[in-house]
């Protein structure tokens, strides 16, 4: 069997005495598009969030292609760089154009000069259907837009994996769905991402496996098909009656 | 000799007239350097102290980092808790005690308002740090950035701007607060009043001048500032970008 791109062994997050990640297991494998589900203060965005080590984990490891990602000596910036995020409040660079969002972890990061860093930027905005808004500061355009221009900047690094924390929950309804739908196109193309979700459908249609939260712990963790309609787990399906039935 | 109030002010505009030009450029000077230096100092000391700590760095340098920062809270301290007038005194008398150190009044005047300013710099500086969003540095450290590129491409740019109706009223401040340094003689804009007024002893009429200026001086930086605030903003508007089929051609129109 080949490596998974992300392993979580163990992973323990405790915030003073309250335990909000116990022992979390986990992996990733390429292509997977991973919907984390679950009640609120479940623990899911600190599951990101330590992925991403944006959180120190209590104790536990996480693997990025079998390197543990907290040893001494691993490049974390390069580890970051390969893994995008999404965040629920956009996250934009406020001092910065909607271009130079997408441009300045390229020439930064990824050492690109300006010019190239300009090319590559425009033809992902243009495939979020951003393109035109170049000239635009963060402050200048709506929530939906934010989002594909905050996905447009995590792309314009090239990642291997791309985490995103409850995307289209900051967002006026109407917004939500250009937001799922640029969402759908990157689970076609083939990139692994690892998504924090409310909006059961994207779920259910999108992603090849369902994570089920719970109190610190996964729950469930299985294909859509059996988390929506044949759930192993009591929770499970306590927690999707109510989701479904809202 | 003049008679009236009106006839002083005039004999005074017309006779000292380029002395009192002079005293309010060298006001303005000591301010504006001042204020920029401080705000160099301010700058330096808040970034310094906004670093993290990283739990790799060995113990030496953590106590090391310890000791620069009770440094700076000292500095900072002491030289917002005492008046200008008397740091003035002790650093240009106590410079020439001490070390014989024979400073000119100008260059004193640059040292003491700058380290001045900069002490309260600090702490604002500091402010402005911390008040941008703690998601701006989380978004730039999710593209892989180090500390120091988010500090000089996203979290510094953003706390500059938020703060500078602050350096604006420091400097401001700067400038009527180098009345202070006539006690250690410095030819700024109230010394040579004093002096003009000496002569004649004629105390209002020369300081109803000399107040018209610091006016004039401060009410004109601050309309100043704000234009440099608009600025900053950019534009309120930004243009569309019609053509989404030849990304290159959309580039050259963009600078
Ligand atoms: N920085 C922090 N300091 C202290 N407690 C925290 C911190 N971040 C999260 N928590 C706590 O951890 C628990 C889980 O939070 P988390 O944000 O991971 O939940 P979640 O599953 O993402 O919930 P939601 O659906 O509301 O976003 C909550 O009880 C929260 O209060
Ligand atoms: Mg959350």
């Amino acid at each position: 069997m080949n490596t998974p791109i992300i392993k979580v062994s163990h992973l323990e997050k405790n915030f003073g005495e309250n335990k909000v990640l116990v022992d979390i297991d986990f992996e990733t494998y390429k292509g997977d598009v991973i919907s984390i589900i679950g009640s609120s203060g479940s623990g899911k965005s600190t599951l990101l969030r330590c992925i991403n080590l944006l959180e120190k984990p209590t104790s536990g490891s996480i693997y990025f292609h079998g390197q543990d990602i907290q040893e001494k000596g691993f490049s974390l910036q390069e580890y970051r760089a390969r893994v995008g995020m999404v965040f629920q409040n956009f996250n934009l660079f406020n001092n910065l154009t909607v271009l130079d969002n997408c441009t300045v972890g390229q020439i930064k990061v990824n050492r690109k000069s300006k010019s190239e860093a300009e090319k590559f930027a425009l033809e992902i905005l243009n495939s979020v259907g951003m393109a035109q808004y170049i000239h635009a500061k963060p402050k200048q355009i709506s929530g939906g837009q934010k989002q594909r221009v905050a996905i447009a900047r995590a792309l314009s690094m090239e990642p291997e994996v791309l985490l995103f924390d409850e995307p289209t929950s900051a967002l006026d309804p109407e917004m939500v769905g250009e937001v799922l739908s640029v969402m759908r196109n990157l689970a076609n193309s083939g990139l692994t991402l690892l998504v924090v979700t409310h909006e059961m459908a994207f779920a259910r249609d999108v992603s090849n496996r369902v994570v089920f939260m719970d109190e610190g712990l996964i729950a469930e963790d299985s294909t859509p098909d059996i988390i929506f309609n044949n759930p192993k787990n009591q929770r499970t399906r306590i927690f999707l009656d109510r989701m479904l039935n809202q | 000799m003049p008679a009236s109030f009106f006839e002083w002010v005039v004999f005074f505009a017309k006779k000292y007239g380029i002395f009192f030009l002079k005293g309010a450029g060298t006001t303005l000077y000591i301010a504006l350097i001042s204020t920029i230096l401080g705000f160099l100092i301010g700058l330096a000391i808040a970034v310094i102290r906004t670093t993290p700590m990283d739990e790799h760095d060995s113990q030496a340098k953590k106590a090391f980092y310890k000791i620069v920062q009770a440094i700076f809270v000292a500095y900072i301290e002491i030289f917002r808790g005492t008046p200008m007038i008397v740091q003035s005194m002790v650093i240009y008398y106590g410079s020439a005690e001490l070390w014989g150190l024979d400073m000119s009044p100008i260059v004193a005047a640059l040292f003491i308002v700058s380290i001045n300013t900069g002490a309260y710099m600090a702490e604002i500086a500091r402010g402005g740090i911390i008040s941008v969003d703690k998601g701006q540095y989380e978004a730039a450290s999710s593209i892989g950035m180090t500390h120091r590129q988010i500090m000089i491409s996203v979290v510094l740019p953003q706390a500059i701007r938020n703060i500078l109706p602050s350096i604006g009223n420091e400097f401001v401040v700067n400038i009527k607060d180098t009345s202070v340094l006539n006690v250690i003689s410095v030819t700024e804009l109230f010394f040579m009043s004093k002096s003009a007024a000496g002569t004649y002893m004629r105390y209002f009429e020369v300081f109803f001048i000399t107040c018209v200026i610091y006016f004039i001086l401060t009410f004109t930086v601050t309309r100043l500032l704000l234009i440099v605030e608009k600025k900053m903003d950019g534009p309120d508007t930004f243009v569309i970008h019609g053509s989404q089929t030849v990304p290159s051609a959309v580039l050259k129109g963009t600078r």
